[in-house]
């Protein structure tokens, strides 16, 4: 009889996928209080790993290297480790798609930092930092096309408007603006930069810095046509994502408000960010 | 029925052993099919009590089957899924109609029409070659960017030009091989009783190639249902981009879930109906 057999190699195999135990998964970590390098639970001991999505964009990021420190975002997670007592080379990099950053599971890295918004839904899947950037949403198209001289929100309701997909600025397009036709949303940014330079979008919606990016370097005559803010009372922030119960938040947040206080971030934000400001405001 | 196996009374019964034959019958049915449904539950049982019992599963069933968040997702993906049906519903038909033609132009053995030959031969070559996520690609981006006039700008569009082309490969050689799998006589025969090349095509050959590949080609079709989806990649909101616009603005997957149930329900009878018609033609075939 075979079929006895075979069922019995099934419920084996099965049985045999199950996986051990892993208490590092368990929530609910007793938090250390010091926040020293060999205390913290690094998933490489001595190292802290930090993930970001690739391509990385300017200006978070430079020559498509976060581990140059150049650009927004890695400054200011060198700047992080550097607070919790790592120098430059116990720093490593892990490449983490957007998706997978909040994948349940192990973890690839320390802390992700990837222009991620900190909204409430999201807070319920990771645990985010404190907050190291305000961010604006901005509305990017070509110069002299027909919403490049938009005044207000209400103008752009028939424009076509392009976005990357994971973005709050899609959020803010569908709660915002809320156009006639449906938004184009593309996988990458520079995807949504080829749709404007192809004239399949009217505009871009992307946060405040990249437009100042998308303008100056990506699409030639382009112009931000304005900014606004997605969120109506408080203001939209980026954090540091880490996983659900991480006992390295206290510490991460401790850095970030270290940074804070010690005008370090505003100086960061001033190096990559500088030109950011001066766009007209949309209601 | 033949007169001499009815009985004289008029009425035809069926003997014992016909009776005894389809008793025998039965009984085995049943107990096969008792069998088949008792493994099958504890099969089941078997792989929830693994995945329940995994030390992951209560993450797993938070991030993958929130029914709120399948509530709140489910209009959107399902809006979505109406974009995926119609690329689904326009393409298939342009498809078979290119997959057709290629497939006349192979078979074409005038030496005058070689460009022919050798062009729809290319073709196939390389957009079976070429990964389909690939060919939407460069579609849906290459040719807006020639800023030539009439060129659609709108992204379903493209991605049915892209999935025409991309399939249309296959399906040419679907059909290439019904048509090879004729018998020569059956040309021969065609071709002795005064038809022209053409004639013979569509009156013998092609109406018994078809139907000698209608299973492969509604397997392919399947396939095209799910592939769909790869047209998110250039932009337009079909069902995976919206469960994905879900997913990155809630960080739960529950609303991918709601995507692959969709397309399932959408697979699912074709599939069914493919076993149907192979089964179809065994019979008649007298397996």
């Amino acid at each position: 009889m075979a079929r006895p057999l075979m069922l019995l190699a099934l419920a084996v195999a099965l049985v045999g996928c199950a996986p051990a135990d892993n208490t590092a998964t368990t929530a609910g970590p007793a938090p250390s209080t010091a926040c020293t390098k060999e205390q913290l639970k690094l998933i490489t001991p001595g190292k802290l790993t930090i993930g970001t999505d690739k391509p990385a964009f300017e200006p978070w990021f430079k020559d498509d290297d976060p581990s140059n420190g150049q650009g927004f975002e890695s400054a200011v997670a060198f700047a992080v480790a550097g607070e919790l007592g790592f120098d430059r080379t116990e720093v490593q990099w892990s490449t983490v798609k957007f998706d997978s950053a909040f994948a349940p599971g192990e973890k690839q890295f320390d802390f992700d930092v990837n222009q991620v918004s900190i909204t409430p839904d999201r807070a319920k899947a990771v645990d985010f930092s404190n907050g190291y950037y305000t961010v604006k949403q901005a509305i990017v198209a070509i110069d002299g096309s027909k919403y490049a001289g938009a005044k207000s929100l209400a103008e752009l309701k028939d424009a076509k408007i392009g976005v990357q997909v994971g973005t709050t600025s899609l959020d803010a397009v569908k709660k915002i603006i809320q156009p006639t036709a449906d938004p184009n949303v593309y996988n990458e940014q520079i995807d949504a930069v080829n749709g404007l330079k192809n004239k399949q979008v009217d505009a871009l919606v992307v946060d405040l810095p990249t437009a100042f990016y998308v303008t100056a370097a990506q699409v030639e005559k382009s112009k931000i046509v304005g900014q606004f803010s997605s969120t109506g009372g408080t203001p939209e922030e980026f954090g540091l994502v880490m996983q659900k119960g991480s006992a390295l938040k206290p510490c991460v947040d401790k850095a970030v408000d270290a940074l804070k206080s010690k005008g370090e971030l505003a100086k960061i934000e001033q190096q990559w960010l500088g030109s950011a400001a001066g766009a007209p405001e949309l209601k | 029925m033949n007169e001499s196996a009815q009985a004289t009374s008029g009425e035809w019964v069926k003997s014992e052993r016909q009776l005894e034959r389809e008793r025998v019958r039965r009984s085995r049915a049943r107990r096969s099919a008792s069998i088949a449904t008792g493994s099958t539950i504890v099969f089941l049982v078997l792989v929830v009590w693994v995945v329940t019992n995994s030390p992951g599963w209560p993450r797993v069933r938070e991030t993958f089957f929130d029914p709120g968040e399948f509530a709140k997702a489910l209009p959107d993906v399902l809006s979505g899924f109406l974009l995926n049906i119609k690329i689904f519903l326009i393409a298939e038909p342009l498809i078979l109609i290119l997959g057709l033609l290629v497939a006349l132009a192979r078979g074409i053995r005038t030496p005058a029409f070689f460009p022919i030959r050798a062009l729809a031969t290319v073709y196939t070559d390389i957009f079976r070659g070429v990964p389909t996520i690939l060919v939407v690609y460069l579609i849906g981006f290459g040719l807006p960017a020639l800023r030539l006039q009439g060129i659609p700008s709108d992204l379903a569009t493209l991605g049915i030009i892209a999935l025409t082309l991309s399939y249309g490969g296959y399906v040419a050689e679907v059909f290439r091989s019904g048509i090879e799998s004729i018998h020569p006589s059956q040309f021969a025969a065609a071709r002795s009783l005064g038809l022209s090349h053409g004639k013979t095509m569509r009156f013998v050959v092609l109406p018994q190639a078809t139907r000698r590949v209608v299973p492969p080609l509604l397997n392919d079709f399947v396939s095209l249902q799910k592939d769909t989806a790869l047209v998110a990649t250039i932009g337009p909101l079909d069902a995976l981009r919206q469960a994905q616009i879900h997913a990155a603005s809630t960080f739960n997957y529950t609303p991918y879930l709601v995507a692959a149930l969709l397309f399932i329900l959408l697979t699912i009878p074709m599939a069914r109906f493919t076993d149907h018609l192979a089964a179809r033609t065994r019979r008649r075939r007298g397996a």
